[in-house]
């Protein structure tokens, strides 16, 4: 399985990167392996758990089956883009306080999930979420701390 | 020297490693790289069961980029075979394959795809088998053997009595009596017996298994593995490979969740074979359907009676069960026993007779996952224990209280009397679901209680440093898996040593450098690897005090330590100048060291348990007569704690252990049919959703400072998940008349049920 590599021009992070990567590369290898943001996680390679989740100019997308020569032109945002400096998200800051993380490994994707379901919906209620997160599997948590964490970072956004 | 208020045991602080988890910093397995890294993919068997004639490498060795390729045939130069129950595991399969999925042959290559690519230029020669997928098959008489002639035994002695039936595919029994069982059920007035189910499931810790193994140029091996007991993985490698422990080092980064998966050696002698074979690096990560093929919870079937006098007594349990520890018997000896020797509950009962069997079938090993055994009788006990109920006329939660055992009774004799008070959580239980009022027309209530045993003996060790700067460090090796040991270890060191607890730095687990500790595993962290960091930590401060007592002339017992000081009245030396005082410059450190080895006993497992884990869960549940769906609405954990070191993390790790629980009792189960496991992926295998949680979940604890661990705590985080399914099914029971004996509750086992009770509609 190969092709002649490609070009592509993307953003991550704020930081505008060329990349050249094989034309059948995922958006999660290139992330991983070639610029060594290592916060995204790969599981179940079948779209289902979320904790390979980045965002794709704005919205969440799954880079286990996301090929990265669609990325190019677009703005990528990974855990590691979320807080702003040494200042943390408020998402990341909720995480924190309320105890929503444990093992950590669908922590970078619930993150994310959470950011783009903000950036469409500033106001989510509990049901939201709960429809939000059904991209998002959880199996340290029991995800009720999870949910008070985005709803408790909406609510300090307000 | 007196109590003082305990500052920063206690407290809901956030977790050590919050903070590079959420920025995504936190490092696991698969974000490692080593110089020289190789990667490894494996062949595995398509069938059950098959002879393995032939393995060709030739094609596969010759690909470009190919740097290593294994068959079992290949493992001459090593004891190919592991295990710790018995060493009946090969690493790589040797003539035959025992189950789908088996590993046959493996390459290492110089990326992970072309690894994968070479695997379709091996050439294997199967000779089907007949294969035994269920218990009822391998039980049958004449039955295919899984395993012919005895293995030879791992390395635990608590396992040294394994009694496998040759000849048939039981690889162990247990028995356990007391009393006269049979003239007590004969004499009873109610009897209720009833044979229940309980599925294979799977972990599902979002990181699958992923190990990097390296030899170096003396011959002394490095794993960084995904394991919940790297030295128990160090000795399965030292006695494969004959090399001294000294010589093999296992560390282990974050994990991505455990629950029992990562126990024991699972990938790692596969991957340090291939890296002695590649002469580099290599690393082998499992995806998550290779997780499916790598280890399971036991299933079993269990068949239970119980006998009550008419005031409600508990006379006689009666209980035989059969669990299912497929191809290798991994941990499955010990999981069948521990659970069985707690088949009772947490009741008195006078007559006792408890058998079990674990027996081999042709599927994914079964091996330890959280509860270790409980779940699939505890199961059977409560469900059973609501039937009574309805018999005797009696409330539930009244026939459960009557029944408990007290605190300080005896559970058997030579073991640690009860250490908690099951009438505390199961009152507090009733009264968080409103026990005593009327559910709504629509709803059904249930509750539940276990009791389960920890590891025994077993051994914790760790060291405490504190540097010339007042700083600390922790050494220990309990695995951080994501239930927020070493926090808690640090709250621990930080309490007594009274320092901020960002003055304390918890190690990760490195069998080169922090000492020994049996497992992370069987709710025993905080008790054990706790109290061995808490004797450390009083180890340094009995030496800051020494040092002090003598250059001020008093007594050590006039002295005490306050905010990183030793202090007594109104004179005050800090640590560091009290490490100045004892070296004579700034440096050196003071040593700290801590050991629970509480040894064997007289006790029917060969060890007292340091702790028992006690807890109720109490359901309240809705379900669509029309689809059968059941939803839990409601759902209340009490587990009695003795002391919660960190409430937050306790409540967080009990809130995950009922979802989980909810997983087996209503969505999951592994599906076998033709010899092949039909959902190993998490397309199909549904594990629970946030959208799938009850609204309410409600975890509390019961906290009376009785534990043998550190500041009065016991064990925690397997509790919550044992009583969630029969709570679950009692509710359902006293909502609808329908009495389920086989997990999971699924939409359509629970329709039929309806149907069947109201065949009008």
């Amino acid at each position: 399985m190969t092709g002649a590599p490609v070009t592509i021009h993307v953003v991550v992070n704020g930081r505008e990167r060329v990349l050249e990567i094989a034309p059948h590369a995922l958006l999660l290898d290139v992330v991983r392996d070639l610029l060594d943001l290592k916060g995204a996680k790969r599981s179940c390679d079948t779209q289902v758990c979320g904790a390979c989740t980045m965002l794709v100019d704005g919205l969440a997308v799954s880079a286990c089956t996301y090929l990265a020569i669609e990325a190019d032109g677009r703005s990528v945002l990974t855990v590691e883009g979320l807080a702003d400096g040494d200042s943390l998200h408020p998402l990341q800051q909720a995480f924190v306080d309320i105890g929503a993380v444990q093992c950590g490994f669908c922590t970078s994707g619930m993150l994310l999930t959470a950011r783009a379901m903000l950036t469409e919906n500033q106001k989510p209620t509990r049901d939201d979420v709960l429809h939000y997160l059904r991209g998002s599997l959880c199996r340290c948590t029991g995800y009720r701390k999870i949910v008070e964490a985005i709803l408790a970072a909406a609510d300090g956004a307000r | 020297m007196s109590a003082r208020p305990l500052r920063i045991v206690g407290q809901p602080a956030p977790r050590v490693d919050a903070l590079e988890k959420v920025t995504g910093r936190a490092r696991y397995v698969t974000d490692l790289t080593v110089p020289g890294m190789v990667h490894a993919r494996v062949l595995r068997s398509p069938y059950a069961h098959a002879r393995v004639r032939r393995v060709d490498l030739t094609r596969a060795r010759a690909r470009p980029g190919v740097v290593a390729a294994l068959a079992g045939a290949d493992l001459t130069w090593c004891d190919p075979y592991y295990g710790p129950a018995y060493r009946d595991r090969p690493v790589l399969a040797i003539d035959v394959a025992r189950f789908e999925g088996e590993p046959v042959a493996a390459i290492a290559a110089v990326d992970e795809a072309t690894a994968e690519e070479a695997l379709e230029l091996i050439d294997v020669d199967y000779e089907p088998l007949a294969a035994v997928l269920t218990l009822e098959e391998a039980l049958a008489p004449g039955a295919p053997l899984v395993h012919v002639g005895q293995p030879a035994a791992g390395h635990f002695a608590d396992l040294s009595t394994l009694k496998p039936q040759p000849g048939t595919n039981i690889c162990h029994q247990f028995q356990f009596a007391r009393g006269e069982t049979a003239s007590a059920l004969s004499a009873a007035d109610v009897v209720v017996e009833d044979a229940y189910r309980f599925p294979p499931v799977q972990h599902v810790a979002l990181e699958p298994h992923a190990v990097v193994a390296a030899w170096d140029e003396t011959g002394a091996l490095t794993l960084w593995a995904s394991t919940q007991n790297p030295y128990s993985v160090r000795v399965e490698l030292a006695k494969m490979f004959d090399v001294p422990l000294a010589r093999i080092r296992v560390v282990v980064p974050h994990l991505g969740g455990g629950f029992g998966s990562k126990t024991y050696a699972k990938l790692e002698p596969l991957a340090a074979t291939l890296a002695h074979a590649a002469g580099r690096p290599v690393r082998l990560a499992a995806s998550v359907p290779e997780a499916f093929q790598t280890v399971r919870r036991c299933a079993a079937r269990v068949a239970v009676r119980v006998g009550f006098r008419r005031d409600g007594t508990l006379l006689a349990v009666e209980c035989d069960a059969d669990y299912d520890v497929g191809a290798y018997a991994d941990i499955g000896p010990r999981v069948v026993q521990k659970g069985t020797y707690t088949a009772t509950g947490p009741y008195r009962v006078p007559h006792v007779k408890l058998a079990s069997r674990a027996v081999y079938t042709n599927t994914t090993p079964g091996g330890a996952f959280r509860g270790f055994g409980v779940p699939q009788l505890a199961w059977a006990l409560e469900s059973l224990f609501d039937v009574a109920a309805d018999r005797l006329d009696r409330d539930p939660v009244d026939l459960r209280r009557q029944n408990f055992l007290a605190h300080g009774e005896e559970f058997a004799p030579g073991d640690t009397p009860i250490d908690g008070k099951l009438e505390e959580s199961l009152g507090r239980a009733a009264e968080a679901i409103g026990w005593s009022q009327r559910a709504a027309a629509d709803r059904g209530r249930g509750v539940a209680a276990m009791l389960k045993a920890s590891v025994a003996p077993s051994v914790s060790e760790a060291i405490v440093r504190l540097h010339a700067d007042g700083s600390v460090t922790v050494l220990a090796s309990a695995v951080e898996m994501g239930q927020g040991t070493r926090t808690v270890l640090a709250q621990i060191t930080a309490e007594v040593l009274s320092v901020p607890l960002a003055r304390v730095s918890v190690v990760q687990p490195d069998t080169a450098v922090t000492p020994y500790d049996q497992t992370t595993s069987s709710s025993r962290s905080t008790a054990m690897t706790g109290r061995a960091v808490q004797v450390a930590a009083e180890d340094v401060r009995d030496q800051l005090l020494a040092i002090v007592a003598q250059a001020w002339s008093v007594d050590a017992r006039e002295l005490t330590l306050a905010d990183g000081a030793v202090v007594s009245g109104g004179r005050r030396l800090a640590y560091s100048e009290t490490l100045a005082l004892r070296f004579g410059m700034s440096g050196g450190e003071l040593i700290g060291r801590g050991v629970i080895a509480p040894g064997r006993t007289a006790a029917p497992l060969g060890g007292s348990t340091p702790f028992w884990e006690m807890a109720v869960g109490a359901a309240e549940v809705s379900v669509d007569e029309e689809t059968g769906a059941v939803r839990v609405e409601r759902y209340v954990s009490v587990a009695d704690v003795g002391r919660a070191i960190n409430p937050l993390l306790l409540e967080g790790q009990d809130e995950g252990g009922v979802v989980q629980g909810l997983g087996h009792t209503l969505l999951e189960e592994m599906l076998y049919a033709d010899g092949h496991l039909l959902n190993g992926t998490l397309l199909v295998y549904r594990v629970p959703r946030a959208d799938d949680t009850p609204s309410e979940i409600v975890c509390r604890f019961v906290e009376n400072a009785d534990g043998s661990g550190p500041f009065g705590a016991k064990g925690a985080g397997e509790g919550s998940l044992i009583p969630v399914s029969p709570a679950v099914a009692n509710a359902l029971a006293r909502l609808t008349g329908v009495r389920l004996r086989d997990l999971p509750l699924s939409p359509e086992r629970v329709w039929r049920a309806l149907r069947a009770r109201s065949p009008q509609t």
